[in-house]
């Protein structure tokens, strides 16, 4: 009997979640107006009751794939009795309800662990800061409830089978890859309680950075994690071999993340120097604003169509409001309260403070022309003005020589001293770097294929001026004491952090730049017997056979591989599945992964006389890619293992920054 | 003082000349790299420019699709049931494309009426009808429901 009663006890549950996330966001923000320590107290029990609830109710939903109750019209949408059942697991957020429970879910532990490890903190900030969390979580709720019930029923009419997974789906990638994903959209919205609660407190102080940094770093970690996921995910599941095509999907992920990453750096000026604080707050405020836009614009179908809002209009129009309520009422807040936090400070044209202004300003135009090549069409085609598509072309042509630009401003800014320094000091501590990085890489795309190529270079020049760069700034740090091992042990998890952050984006950019100029691709017709050469390399195709797996048939093949001049071969096995409850087709890729390139097959179609159309491609440097995003991941992950995190905080006054004659000046 | 002043000045004009300059680049970039859509009617028209990047889409007509025998080059013709336009690509075809599906495919009109493609388009999602297709086709006089009934199997 209760078996059965699952999916209502998950509902149930769910409005309860919801109610307690309304006395979260009412009682603690009107606590801490009216100073009532009482209302203020009630944020952390909510929050912990909160989260179990939506625990029950994302368990229950669990189950009734698990059981394969498909009486529920998600499940029936999304899964089969064939599926097995880690993905019966992971189905459960590849869909639009189940994925919008998932982010209602994640918000309830960040809320929590929010109220776990605030004890130091003075107690009508927590309050503001869980309120502001409750408020996001009633939004979001309400949606899941009013417009995306996951626990929907279809009696008495029951399917008696699923119409399963999207075969895509049905992958180790997908099963991680949404919730890293979430995790740092999410995560988003704690820097965003506290920019808020800032506000509302008229207090910003350098204790609130040093509070605020780790959550936005670990936010910022788990996105970059999750956007390598899918990039990694798109190169081998979709069959095509490209790891970034400019969709609207992808760039709704990468926005929020540019505009992560600028408030990182903002951050860091804000708690060492004092300043920037508006700026920070704002950054705040549009970082959590775009994780919202692209959980949105990716869940809501919006994406396919804009005319998708026509198909369930309360959908789309709640996505609108709960946007329009979120940017409007936090900008609001924004210009009402900033001059209040907001703090002059003075700083040189040559000095860290400019260098990391300059990195914000870049990463924000970034953002923008993202965005830009993102709405524009949706924009155009909602006033109908025509349907046009912005391709790839657009993005690249603005977005590398920005990162460029990026690079060039990031080698300089570890060397530089904050506040001010002499521009000569500068160019004598970096002048050997930027040569050294010059040299290598122009001549490097010449020794590797004896061509020149402007692009690749152009690459390696940035990468390469970024890692010289850290090293003579490593070199610089450890020159004066006794011993250099010594002098780097001592060196803080903050710095390390750093430097992991930048070599990680140094080894992306060597990836980006040499796949995307050295990547051979060769589509040919093959059947049994057949042997082709591509660089060397030779593939020979063995055999051709039919095999069986739990919820589809597929075609095989058997590719032999021989690199020249070696002996061994080994054996790569493309497929084409045709997954039977759907009746659609897909790619199984073979891949022969290296650090210095990867192997990859893939089966097109079968042609009329048996053969088969394939596609074979070397992929040169392409792991480095996901490397580079798991180093600036973990980097931002050592950063937060920074004593001055741990230190009990008190509320203190910011250091005094400001000297009297700046005090005049400004 | 007077340095400090000079200094915001400097400031100023500084990211007013990094706005225009970035305005500028995007603007270019966005005008040279839009593709529009156009459909089989307004291709017949006359109305798609030639030898510029675009993109076209319908149905493909069922029993148009002809693979050369030795190389993976390949033909069919798109329709949206009133006029046809002939397509050609070289090249793997995407796991969901099957004759009397919609597709979109991305490429130049030639001078001879034929679109050469560089890239062929099909949903992950064998439901998916892309809404541009479905638009050309409702301006075409047919609606959503007479695609469906029209669905694979049936030549109009």
């Amino acid at each position: 009997m209760l078996i059965k009663m699952i999916p209502e006890i998950g509902h149930y549950a769910l409005i309860v979640a919801l109610l307690m996330a309304c006395v979260q966001a009412v009682l603690p923000l009107a606590g801490a107006a009216t100073r009532r320590p009482l209302w203020m107290a009630y944020a952390r029990p909510m929050a912990a009751g909160q989260l179990a609830f939506l625990l029950i109710a994302y368990g229950c939903l669990t189950a009734s794939y698990m059981l394969d109750d498909f009486s529920v019209v998600n499940v029936a949408n999304n899964a089969n009795s064939l599926l097995p059942w880690y993905y019966k697991f992971s189905a459960v957020w590849g869909n639009h309800e189940g994925s919008v429970l998932l982010w209602s879910l994640i918000l309830g532990v960040w809320t929590f662990a929010v109220g776990c490890f605030s004890r130091g903190l003075p107690p009508d900030m927590v309050a503001r800061v869980l309120g502001v969390m409750g408020l996001v979580s009633v939004g979001f709720l309400a949606f899941v409830l009013i417009t995306s019930n996951p626990f929907e029923r279809s009696l008495p009419n029951i399917p008696a089978d699923g119409a399963d997974l999207n075969p895509l789906l049905q992958d180790v990638g997908l099963i991680i890859h949404p919730p890293m994903l979430y995790m740092g959209y999410v995560g988003f919205s704690v820097v965003f309680a506290f920019a808020i609660a800032a506000l509302l407190g008229g207090r910003l102080d350098s204790a609130w950075t040093r509070w605020v940094r780790p959550w936005t770093n670990i936010a910022w970690a788990f996105l970059t994690v999750g956007i390598a996921l899918g990039s990694w995910w798109a190169y081998y599941e979709l069959g095509w071999g490209g790891w970034w095509f400019w969709d609207p999907v992808e760039n709704a992920s990468l926005l929020p993340w540019l505009a992560g990453t600028a408030l990182i750096h903002s951050l860091a000026v804000t708690e060492k120097r004092g300043t920037f604080k508006s700026w920070t707050v704002l950054l705040a405020i549009t970082t959590f604003s775009l994780s919202l836009m692209g959980t949105f614009l990716v869940r809501s179908g919006v994406l396919t169509s804009v005319h998708a809002f026509a198909n369930d209009p309360s959908r789309g129009l709640f996505i609108l409001v709960l946007l329009g309520i979120t940017v409007g009422l936090s900008l609001l807040i924004f210009a009402l309260r900033a001059p209040r936090v907001s703090q002059p400070g003075g700083f040189n044209w040559v000095s860290r403070d400019a260098l990391l202004l300059v990195n914000n300003i870049l990463l924000v135009v970034m953002t923008v022309t993202v965005l830009l090549g993102t709405v524009y069409p949706l924009l155009l085609d909602a006033l109908n003005l025509g349907k046009i598509s912005v391709g790839p072309p657009y993005f690249n042509a603005l977005f590398v020589p920005l990162t460029v630009l990026l690079c060039v401003f990031m080698g300089l800014g570890p060397s530089a001293r904050w506040k001010r320094m002499a521009g000569r000091e500068l160019l004598t501590r970096l002048w050997i770097a930027g040569l050294g990085a010059l040299v290598i890489g122009v001549a490097a795309p010449l020794v590797y294929t004896g061509q020149w190529n402007l692009k690749a270079s152009l690459g390696l020049v940035a990468a390469l001026w970024l890692v010289l760069s850290l090293v003579r700034d490593l070199w610089g740090k450890t020159s004066r004491a006794g011993s250099r091992l010594g002098a780097l042990k001592r060196l803080t998890p903050a710095y390390w952090g750093m430097v992991l952050g930048h070599l990680g984006l140094a080894v992306t950019i060597i990836g980006v730049a040499l796949v995307s100029n050295y990547s051979v691709e060769r589509n040919v017709r093959m059947n049994v017997g057949d042997r082709v050469e591509v660089n060397g390399i030779g593939f020979h195709m063995t055999a051709l056979d039919e095999r069986r797996g739990p919820n589809y048939v597929s075609d095989a093949a058997t590719i032999e591989v021989t690199r020249e001049g070696a002996s061994a071969s080994f054996e790569m096995h493309p497929e084409k599945r045709l997954y039977i409850a759907r009746g659609m087709p897909m790619t199984q890729v073979a891949l022969r992964p290296g650090l210095f390139h990867d192997l990859y097959v893939a089966m097109g179609e079968e042609l009329d006389d048996g053969s088969w159309a394939l596609r074979v491609q070397i992929k040169p440097f392409v792991r480095w890619l996901w490397l580079g995003a798991l180093l600036m991941a973990a980097g931002g992950i050592i950063a937060v293992a920074d004593r001055r995190y741990r230190r009990r905080l008190s509320v203190r006054e910011p250091e005094p920054v400001v000297t009297a004659r700046e005090a005049n000046a400004s | 003082m007077r340095a400090k002043r000079r200094n915001k000045m400097l400031l100023v004009l500084g990211l007013v000349a990094l706005c225009a300059v970035a305005v500028g680049l995007t603007l270019y970039a966005l005008r040279s790299n839009i593709n529009l859509f156009f459909s089989p009617v307004q291709i017949a028209a006359g109305e798609a420019p030639v030898d510029r990047q675009l993109r076209a889409g319908g149905m493909v007509k069922e029993g148009s699709v002809h693979r050369d025998s030795d190389s993976l080059d390949v033909s069919f013709v798109v329709t949206d049931y009133v006029d046809d336009v002939e397509v050609r690509y070289s090249g793997i075809l995407p796991d969901l494309f099957r004759e009397g599906q919609g597709v979109v495919v991305v490429g130049e009109l030639t001078g001879d009426g034929y679109i050469a493609a560089d890239k062929v388009l099909a949903k992950h999602d064998e439901n998916y009808m892309p809404p541009e297709v479905a638009e050309a086709l409702e301006d075409a006089g047919y609606s959503p429901a007479d695609y469906k009934q029209a669905g694979p199997g049936t030549s109009q």
